[in-house]
């Protein structure tokens, strides 16, 4: 075990997966002299050299491209994009090939990359900056999609995204980089499509992913004080989605609340509720509650942007009201 | 170049052009489903620049791709069988005529995106490269290709990385019910050589000027000399798809005769090994006919075959 930012995390994943398959390649935009926005590749270009470590044009649509090519010969290339704003630029490659090529070729060939950086609200970067697209591309047959919240889960799931031989959309989170945790030693992976429970409770599931799975914790803390015991699950992956957690939570708490910062129209809180309607209906004694951002592109001001995005008041008052207590 | 070589390059535009002639017969006799779009007087295209590579060579190829397919050496049963959506298909029946792919002959794949493989062929190109290999990765596209964002990002970036990439523009004259200088300005070879790759015109109708220009272009990129691009002007018979029937809107009967008449690639090539006393007509005639039997007995194959047992629509969908 060593503490590790969620940066570093990812890092010792990009390193110990470059050491041990020389097929790892990374490409992005200043991901080498500059060493990456998010400095999640500081030093790379210097250990493995421009061949590995490959600065692109300000090309997305290309470089993806270029990168799907260079998965169907057998490389395994890490795509970074500076943030997952700039991924719509290449949505046809990664939703019209990327997706699909292993399928409509009858499994003639695998893509296996991972697209990976940072996804959600930043501060004050405004409608552009600071956009969640885990719902968009969680949609699509043939991605896996995938969500840390903790520098273990950085590192875990970075390694399992890099040794698959699909493509992998992984979502980061700008706020966390700085986040520090215990992260097991080299070797460590963990799979895709299995939740944890960050904290255990009986009165009330909240589900959460990526940087959420924070204020469920603290909003599960403040709501312990008031003797609400939540337990607070940790998604990690959106595809494929591990209901089963979900359901066993729910079967024993009765009451579920799932919090997701993106919109909430067609949103991943949507797909989750449902799920709970499917599989665990007659367990519930309440109806599911979503906590989401607002339905509005993201305001610059900080007093628009602050009411703009959810906060743990917000996860209170939803299991209070699941909980009749509103 | 030998006898042989002419008369195998005469027997892939055969193929391609028999191939085609049934594939628009099946469609309109309303035995093939979805879409197909026929390479019918675009075949020395194909041929000249797939006779120029080697069997461990890469194409990524377009919605208009069973040209490029054949020419890379696939054959007629399984690629009948893919259009018409049975088991034995190349792609198990799971992409069709736009995604047909055969990946042991290093076709990557037929893309129904116009201009949608250009990234795949310049990543191949990559790892090509990074594999010490001398491997080229061919890009064919449409003219219509050129009104792609993409295809200027991934040539920006094969020029920068000196990729073992050529880009084959199959200038046709129209993007799909476009002519293409209404939609295209200024100059087509200038695009390419504003970022600085070596960028040629050819007539797409004369397979020994393609297959020329294909070697010089592929010979520069195995040197590590980088990409090329070449414009190879070419004329589609028919319409856009098969349904693109009615085509007096867009263009002339008269332009679609003069060119079936002079400017055949076929016609083109035989009259050529006839006059240099390479081959008789005879010999022509005879490849013809042993081409038009082994894709016969291809479509029959096709006809005959299962297909895919529909518990089989949720396999390969990850490995």
């Amino acid at each position: 075990m060593a503490e590790l930012t969620y940066r570093d995390a990812l890092r010792s994943a990009l390193i110990e997966e470059m050491d041990h398959d020389r097929r790892v390649v990374l490409i992005g935009e200043d991901i080498g002299v500059y060493q990456g926005t998010f400095r999640v590749t500081a030093d790379l270009l210097k250990r493995y050299g421009p061949g590995r470590v490959i600065d692109t044009p300000i090309s997305e649509l290309g470089f993806v491209g270029a990168a799907i090519g260079m998965a169907m010969l057998g490389l395994r290339p890490v795509v970074e994009v500076m943030t997952w704003n700039f991924s719509l630029l290449a949505m046809d490659q990664i939703v019209n090939n990327a997706a699909k090529l292993r399928y409509f070729s009858g499994g003639q060939v695998n893509v296996p990359m991972v697209i990976r950086g940072p996804n959600g609200a930043g501060v004050q970067l405004s409608a552009q900056h600071s956009q969640s697209l885990e719902a968009t591309y969680a949609h699509f047959p043939g991605l896996y999609v995938v969500a840390p919240a903790t520098p273990a889960e950085a590192k875990g799931l970075l390694r399992t995204a890099i040794r698959s031989d699909d493509p992998v959309i992984f979502l980061e989170n700008a706020a966390l980089y700085g986040m520090k945790g215990e992260v097991p030693d080299s070797d460590f992976a963990l799979p895709f499509g299995k939740a944890a429970v960050a904290r255990s409770g009986r009165d009330v599931t909240v589900v959460a992913y990526s940087r959420m799975v924070f204020a469920a914790l603290t909003a599960a803390e403040q709501l312990a004080a008031e003797g609400i015991e939540a337990e607070v699950i940790n998604m990690r992956c959106l595809r494929p989605l591990d209901a089963a957690t979900i359901v066993e939570s729910v079967s024993r708490t009765h009451r579920a609340v799932v919090v997701q910062e993106q919109w909430k129209p067609f949103g991943a809180a949507a797909e989750i509720a449902m799920r709970i309607y499917e599989d665990a209906f007659d367990q519930l004694d309440a109806p599911v509650e979503r906590v989401t951002g607002a339905d509005v592109p993201m305001p610059y001001a900080r007093t628009l942007e602050v009411r703009a995005v959810p906060h743990e008041a917000d996860i209170v008052a939803a299991v209070k009201k699941t909980l009749g207590k509103d | 170049m030998n006898r042989d070589q002419y008369l195998t390059m005469y027997a892939q535009m055969y193929r391609i052009r028999v191939f085609e002639e049934h594939v628009n017969e099946l469609y309109t006799s309303g035995k093939m489903p979805g879409l197909a779009h026929l390479y019918i007087g675009e075949e020395a295209v194909a041929v000249g620049v797939c006779q120029a590579l080697r069997p461990d060579d890469y194409i990524t190829s377009t919605h208009r791709g069973h040209g490029h397919c054949l020419a890379k050496g696939a054959s007629a049963d399984r690629m009948f069988a893919e259009l018409l959506g049975k088991a034995p298909g190349y792609c198990s029946g799971k992409g069709g005529s736009m995604h047909i792919a055969d990946q042991e002959r290093g076709n990557l794949g037929a893309n129904a995106i116009v201009a949608g493989s250009t990234g795949i062929a310049a990543g191949a190109a990559f790892a090509a490269k990074r594999a010490r290999s001398d491997r080229v990765a061919v890009c064919f596209f449409g003219e219509g290709g050129l009104g792609q964002g993409i295809l200027y990002e991934v040539m920006n970036m094969a020029a920068l990385w000196t990729l073992p990439v050529i880009f084959v523009c199959e200038n046709n004259l129209y993007n799909e019910y476009t002519p293409y200088a209404e939609t295209t300005a200024g100059d087509l070879l200038a695009r390419p050589r504003a970022f600085g790759i070596v960028a040629e015109e050819t007539d797409g109708q004369d397979v020994r000027a393609v297959h020329a220009a294909a070697g010089r272009a592929v010979a520069r990129a195995r040197r590590g000399e980088g990409p090329a691009f070449l414009l190879c002007q070419t004329y589609r018979f028919l319409g856009h798809h098969v349904g693109d029937v009615n085509r007096g809107y867009y263009r002339t009967k008269d332009e679609e005769q003069r060119w079936r008449a002079e400017r055949d690639p076929l016609q083109i090539l035989m009259t050529w090994l006839i006059a240099e006393r390479i081959a008789t007509s005879e010999e022509c005639a005879r490849v013809g006919e042993q081409v038009r039997a082994e894709v016969a007995a291809g479509l029959q194959f096709a006809l005959a075959a299962a297909y895919p047992d529909p518990s089989e629509v949720d396999t390969h969908v990850y490995a």
